[in-house]
């Protein structure tokens, strides 16, 4: 039986002729009743190389190809009309961000039915009719009722099935679904993923975009590597997860946190030495197991939209001594980082105390709360939003210098040196706007602006979901010989269990805004009594790669 | 797909997107000669503009050597008229929306910064003032303070305050929730520092684009003023009183209005090109 599609030699560049290229002559075939993965990180080209099937590259691209067929058709002649015809029809495309790619004027149902409507002649009646069966088959609970909703009205979850009932409306022969799980919860993706597996049926193909492998391996027949535009490593998902020859696919597998990477490292590369330390001022370091930071009953509500105060942090209470990591996981919405905007002291709770170094710190007047700070530190999620875009990383960390009380001549010089030494950057990015450094340099400028007043705490507040899998190890490799050279005690808080596995010593569980379990970090991972951290620890793919971990 | 956002772009590039369109270009070169009237009008032209010659009046342009722009009923040099009523109309233009500026930033920031029941009142008088035509506010100051230049000037500033405390409140609202707000005020830098060194200029940078565009208008309106008799008084020469002169003698010289008429456009129109371009930039930079 021929491919369902082949694809040889295909190359895409935007602008030029003479820029370089995006995708960088990939080749590959796809067979019904198979589904292949693209995995590789941001820039690798994955995307384009979707985007580019299916004939969306865009304006001011430059696609060559030596071969693109679609079940026997020469896809490369195809005209636009044409392309109208097969997309939709018989191409269906997921996309990743499921509120964005739904068009918020319209009810699902009718975004469900427009392929319909295009591609099939049947009478309105019958199609409102395989709206709902679709909505079904892809388990929208209350079909009739969800139909007729707009996407905001819709949770992450439903969102994505009710994208994927439109990808999978006309019944396509090649489902292609962008990064379908990464925005999602990690319960709610695993429903996700479950759904997409049963689109693999014999007489349809699934084209996978991800980074994620261990959603890959879920799913994926076969994986191919993509690195910088070209395939490194192709073959079936049990041979390149298990046995990756290529340097890059172990390196991306090692890269991957989870219990098994507990106290090793992710990331190729030695270890942090920090050779001279004589610009900071000596300075006593609490003894391990001094209680930092007590949280008492905190609780904070918001007023929702209807007028009714919503719980967003109930009950919540933990201790962090020096020197340890304590590690916050939980879905979007379950108080997390409300929690630690109350620490922070950001946000002001509605009962409970926090004890910073054993003072009420919310008691504390503005001065004397502001001279606290220093011994209390944050990284963000977003790096870049946590610069003035004005500044250039120079000013950005001088800034937090003077507020050390380091304020200018050779102290301040020779601090400047140590703190990018300890986070690993080249000085002459000091004179670079954060918006110009890369994803990980902009993390370290956060951490280097976090460690300039000398601090005991620092809160990480998902300081690696928006990076990288080979650039978050780096940077959890780097936070942890922060902690051991500095002492460093850290609030982590993730969504993600394998981060909170890999580093936490203990964990508390969310939900809701309630901790639902706490306790030492293998214990709970271990032997989860709460319901609902069963229910997360199931969720997780898990990445089969038991020979990858010996190196 | 943004990763290759730090690389710096191939130099043909970069000249492509410097180079401005020859719209700007022309825009420029006129506001050029506008300064430089501004600053010494005798280079453009050695007349007098009050002094009523020999010459007879109504003289259409390019007519005589002497008068390249023809003479006004008077009798006097229409173009040294133009180009002594230049700095006249300017200050209009510049302090009128100073004073806008200015007044909208202290109002916006307060709104913007202050309590509840502090926006409320600074904000429902501003909505008060925005409901009145800007031009009637501008009577109403200069019928509260007489005539005058700078009395109309004021007036202008005023009646605009409330376009620029809006939008300063409104970036205010988004700068102090934004993450380096936040940082900085988690590093522990007293509120006073934070609010001076990032809330004030990030709130003000996109007003400060806004006002460019606002210098067209003011000068607009300061000439209606003057058309009204309420601006500069004759005989000074200001472009806003050339019009309104210029009215009372059309159907004998129509040049008299078309020719302060055209300047007029021409410079709203130059800054507010200028304008433009410096916001798309602005933005630009910001979006990248």
């Amino acid at each position: 039986m021929t491919p369902l599609l082949e694809v040889e030699n295909l190359r895409v560049r935007f602008g030029s002729r003479k820029a370089g290229p995006v995708v960088d002559g990939i080749s590959f075939t796809l067979s019904r009743g198979e589904c292949l993965a693209l995995v590789g990180e941001s820039g690798s080209g994955k995307s384009v190389t979707a985007r580019t099937l299916v004939g969306l590259t865009g304006a001011g691209s430059l696609v060559e190809k030596d071969r693109l067929r679609f079940d026997g058709e020469d896809a490369a002649r195809f005209s636009e009309r044409t392309w109208r015809r097969v997309r939709g029809s018989r191409i269906g495309f997921v996309m990743q961000d499921a509120l964005s790619s739904l068009d918020s004027l319209r009810p699902v149902g009718r975004e469900i039915a427009e392929p319909l409507r295009l591609h099939e002649s049947l009478t309105r009646a019958q199609r409102e009719q395989r709206v709902l069966e679709l909505l079904d088959s892809v388990g929208v609970p209350e079909p009739e009722f969800r139909s007729g909703q707009y996407p905001h009205e819709l949770s992450g979850g439903l969102r994505q099935r009710a994208l994927i009932a439109s990808a999978i409306a006309c019944d396509p022969e090649l489902v292609i679904a962008d990064e379908p799980t990464t925005a999602l919860d990690a319960t709610v993706a695993a429903q996700v993923i479950a759904l997409l597996n049963q689109l693999k049926t014999s007489n349809r193909a699934l084209l996978m975009i991800s980074h994620d492998l261990a959603v890959v391996s879920t799913l994926a027949d076969r994986v191919a590597v993509m690195r910088a535009g070209t395939i490194v490593e192709e073959g079936s998902a049990a041979q390149v997860l298990r046995d990756p020859q290529h340097p890059y696919t172990r390196e991306l597998l090692a890269a991957v946190p989870s219990a098994a990477t507990r106290h090793s490292r992710l990331s190729p590369g030695p270890p942090l030495a920090v050779r001279d330390r004589s610009a900071v001022r000596p300075r006593e370091r609490p003894a391990p197991g001094t209680v930092l930071i007590e949280a008492e009953g905190l609780r904070k509500s918001f007023k929702g939209r209807d007028g009714r105060a919503r719980a967003a942090v109930d009950d919540v209470s933990f201790v962090l001594a020096a020197g340890e990591t304590l590690g916050i996981v939980g879905e979007s919405g379950s108080g997390k980082t409300t929690t630690a905007r109350i620490v922070l002291g950001l946000d002001t709770p509605d009962s409970g105390t926090v004890r910073l170094r054993g003072r009420p710190w919310l008691d504390l007047t503005a001065a004397e709360r502001r001279a606290e700070r220093r011994h209390l530190q944050v990284i963000y999620q977003d790096p870049l939003g946590s610069f003035d875009p004005r500044y250039t990383v120079h000013r950005v960390l001088v800034e937090a210098l003077r507020v050390a009380g380091i304020e200018r001549g050779a102290q301040l010089r020779a601090r400047l040196r140590e703190l990018l030494e300890l986070v690993q950057l080249p000085a002459d990015l000091l004179d670079r706007r954060p918006i110009e450094l890369s994803g990980g340099q902009r993390q370290r400028v956060a951490i280097a602006r976090a460690l300039a007043p000398d601090p005991e705490v620092i809160v990480c507040d998902e300081p690696v979901s928006a990076l990288d899998v080979s650039v978050q190890a780096r940077i959890l490799d780097l936070l942890a010989d922060l902690q051991r050279e500095l002492g460093l005690a850290y609030l982590f808080i993730s969504h993600d269990l394998g981060v909170i596995h890999h580093l936490s010593d203990r964990v508390l569980v969310m939900k809701d805004g309630a901790v639902v379990e706490s306790g030492p970090a293998d214990e709970v991972f271990a032997h989860p009594t709460d319901p609902y951290t069963k229910a997360l620890l199931n969720a997780v793919p898990r990445l089969a790669i038991v020979g990858a971990q010996d190196d | 797909m943004t990763t290759t956002a730090h690389l710096p772009a191939p130099r043909g590039v970069w000249l492509r997107s410097r180079l401005p369109r020859p719209g700007i270009v022309l825009a420029a070169l006129f506001l050029l000669v506008v300064a430089v009237a501004a600053v010494v009008p005798g280079l453009l032209a050695a007349q007098d503009p009050l002094a009523i010659g020999t010459d007879p009046g109504f003289l259409p342009p390019f007519a005589s050597t002497a008068h390249l722009l023809g003479t006004d009923q008077e009798g006097r040099d229409v173009l040294s008229r133009l180009a002594h009523g230049t700095a006249p109309s300017l200050v209009m233009g510049l302090g009128a929306t100073g004073i806008a500026v200015i007044g909208g930033a202290v109002l916006g920031l307060l709104a913007g910064l202050g309590s509840r029941a502090t926006e409320a009142v600074v904000m429902r008088v501003l909505d008060v003032v925005l409901a009145i035509p800007e031009l009637l506010l501008a009577l109403i100051v200069i019928a509260l303070l007489g005539t005058g230049t700078e009395h109309a000037l004021l007036a202008v500033g005023v009646a605009t305050i409330p376009y620029y405390s809006r939008m300063v409140r409104a970036q205010t609202h988004v700068v102090r929730r934004s993450g380096y707000v936040e940082a900085a005020t988690g590093l522990g830098i007293h509120q006073a520092s934070v609010i001076w060194r990032h809330v004030l200029p990030n709130a003000i940078k996109p007003v400060l684009v806004l006002a460019t565009i606002g210098v067209g208008t003011a000068i607009a309106v300061g000439a209606s003023l003057s058309f009204l008799g309420l601006g500069a008084q004759p005989p000074a020469p200001e472009w806003g009183s050339m019009l309104a002169a210029g009215v009372q003698y059309i159907s004998v010289d129509w040049m008299l209005v078309a020719i302060p008429a055209v300047v007029i456009t021409l410079t709203v129109l130059s800054v507010t090109v200028l304008g433009q371009d410096l916001r798309r930039r602005a933005e630009g930079r910001t979006a990248r």
